[in-house]
């Protein structure tokens, strides 16, 4: 079985709105996969789906060999500390450190915390961000926040990296930096499923697409650019 | 090891969170403060109307007076059958001769009309003073003893007792009420107040989650936090319950307007008032603060 595998998915919201239809999608250990469309054609709710933000209204989503649309609120967990999620807004706790932002994701773990900080200061090492780990994030530029963002992400190595539009507030040159640290995670042995609509990207990278429109999946394409 | 040292992140976190959301801390730590004040002294109102009130009711007495040619054994026969009654608590005898020495302390005319008479012409009677534990049925007690025999008449107060006894029932139940309402008002405004204060660490809970920390992880720093708010929130009504009413009671010196009515003692009631209001205090906290955070654990 694939890493993720997604089988004959439908979302409906409460309002009525379908956001998914009959979706089917694999994706293999290792692989960088982007998943495109306009505005309101469903890559969200496929990516939160993944890491049950959502529930399917029908189908089944396996993530690591887990249905997660059948686990339980008090489970979900179990399948989160497998994955790390990068999110648009960064959803960093603005009372807290960056240092302790990423720290927080190992500390549910209970580790020790000399192996806490050794981790913590590794995966700022690997976003460059070593420097600043004292610094609360409203002190950091977007381009930052959203390094410390990856950096809690992945201080877990966990074995998918989920990214929901990370350039979407950067200007292009921050996005083609965090692109490079994205890339270099991937490259690691780390798999990656980006929802973008930033062309250029998916233009330079000439990965895996996967196309959505009105919640249908269109296209998939092994190593393609940004197309209609 | 591990279970250990995830406990100790939850309580540290609970610390740093009251430090660091210190301003609600300090609102939620002020309601606290101020609604288990109120609860303290309804506490200690209620403990004091108790004390007046059995301290009343201990004083209601039955004077049953013996007929005057009665036998020392006659005399005996008569306390071991009004012990017998299921409502006596305590029987004294009192000679003739110690009631009329009593009498003739109280006035100085008394003392000289009584003056004129002897061990044998005292017209005075022996009396039994007997105190009942139950002071509501107390008038079936004085009827049973009045149908003994040699018994020339029993009184307790006919009418009075029964009126005090209802008025001390009707206080009673009023200052119970009041306590109970209280606690409910308390336990409101508490969890309320620590809602608010959860209510805005939604995002907070909401990053725990979707980072991978379990239910319990996220709810037990709460739940500490909850235990510190309400702790810290009981320390000053403590004092001022403590000092106050130390205060009051050395002013008054013990005694509430007639040495009848006498405050309770210090020492007997302001620990056990201290220790309810921090069980009160961290009690309704904690799990104030555990109910509220179950509402963001659905994401």
């Amino acid at each position: 079985m694939n890493l993720i595998e997604v089988n004959n998915v439908y979302k409906q919201y409460k309002n009525g709105i379908t956001a998914l239809s009959d979706i089917n999608l694999s994706i293999a250990k290792g692989d960088f996969v982007f998943i495109i469309g306009q505005t309101a054609s469903g890559k969200s709710t496929l990516i939160k789906l993944l890491y049950r933000q959502e529930k399917p209204t029908k189908g089944e989503v396996y993530v690591g060999g887990i249905n997660v649309a059948k686990l339980r609120n008090s489970k979900v967990y179990k399948i989160r500390r497998k994955i790390g999620v990068v999110y648009q807004d960064y959803k960093l706790l603005p009372n807290m450190t960056v240092f302790e932002n990423v720290a927080f994701a190992l500390e549910i773990f209970g580790l020790k915390r000399s192996e806490i900080r050794e981790r913590t200061m590794q995966a700022l090492e690997v976003v460059g961000l070593k420097d600043k780990f004292r610094s609360m994030p409203d002190k950091l530029s977007g381009g930052e926040q959203q390094r410390v963002s990856i950096a809690r992400a992945i201080v877990n190595n966990p074995r998918i990296l989920i990214c929901d539009e990370p350039t979407g507030n950067l200007d292009p040159k921050t996005s083609l930096e965090i692109m490079e640290i994205i890339d270099k995670i991937n490259k690691d042995g780390t798999t990656v499923i980006m929802a973008t609509h930033d062309k250029d990207i998916v233009n330079k990278y000439q990965k895996r697409v996967v196309t959505l429109e009105k919640g249908i999946l269109v296209k998939d394409t092994p190593k393609g650019g940004y197309t209609k | 090891m591990k279970p250990f040292r995830i406990l100790k992140n939850n309580i540290k976190d609970a610390f740093k969170s009251v430090f660091r959301n210190f301003s609600l801390s300090i609102a939620s730590i002020s309601c606290i403060s101020i609604t288990l004040a109120l609860v303290a002294v309804a506490m200690l109102l209620t403990v004091n109307v108790e004390k007046f009130t059995s301290d009343i009711e201990k004083d209601v007495t039955i004077v049953v007076s013996i007929e005057r040619e009665t036998t020392e054994e006659e005399i005996q026969n008569l306390k071991a059958q009004i012990e017998e009654f299921e409502n006596i608590d305590t029987i004294k005898f009192i000679s003739n001769e110690e009631i009329k020495k009593s009498m003739s302390k109280e006035s100085d005319e008394l003392a000289n009309i009584l003056g004129q008479y002897n061990n044998e012409t005292n017209p005075l009677l022996n009396e039994y003073e007997v105190k009942v534990k139950d002071v509501e049925t107390i008038g079936k007690t004085a009827k049973k003893i009045k149908e003994l025999e040699h018994v020339y008449s029993v009184k307790y107060g006919e009418g009075m007792v029964e009126q005090l006894v209802k008025i001390f029932n009707i206080v009673k139940k009023v200052m119970y009420t009041i306590v109970i309402a209280l606690g409910v008002v308390t336990l409101f405004l508490i969890s309320n107040t620590i809602k608010i204060t959860i209510n805005n660490r939604q995002r907070q809970i909401e990053i725990e989650r979707l980072v991978g920390a379990s239910n319990s992880y996220i709810k037990r720093p709460y739940f500490f936090e909850g235990i510190i708010l309400g702790f810290l929130g009981s320390l000053l009504p403590i004092l001022i319950s403590c000092w106050g009413y130390i205060f009051l009671y050395e002013k008054l010196d013990g005694v509430l307007f007639t040495s009848v009515i006498t405050l309770v003692n210090p020492d007997k009631v302001l620990l056990m008032i201290s220790i309810a209001l921090m069980i009160i205090g961290t009690v309704v906290g904690a799990f104030a603060s555990y109910h509220a955070v179950r509402r963001y654990l659905k994401i």
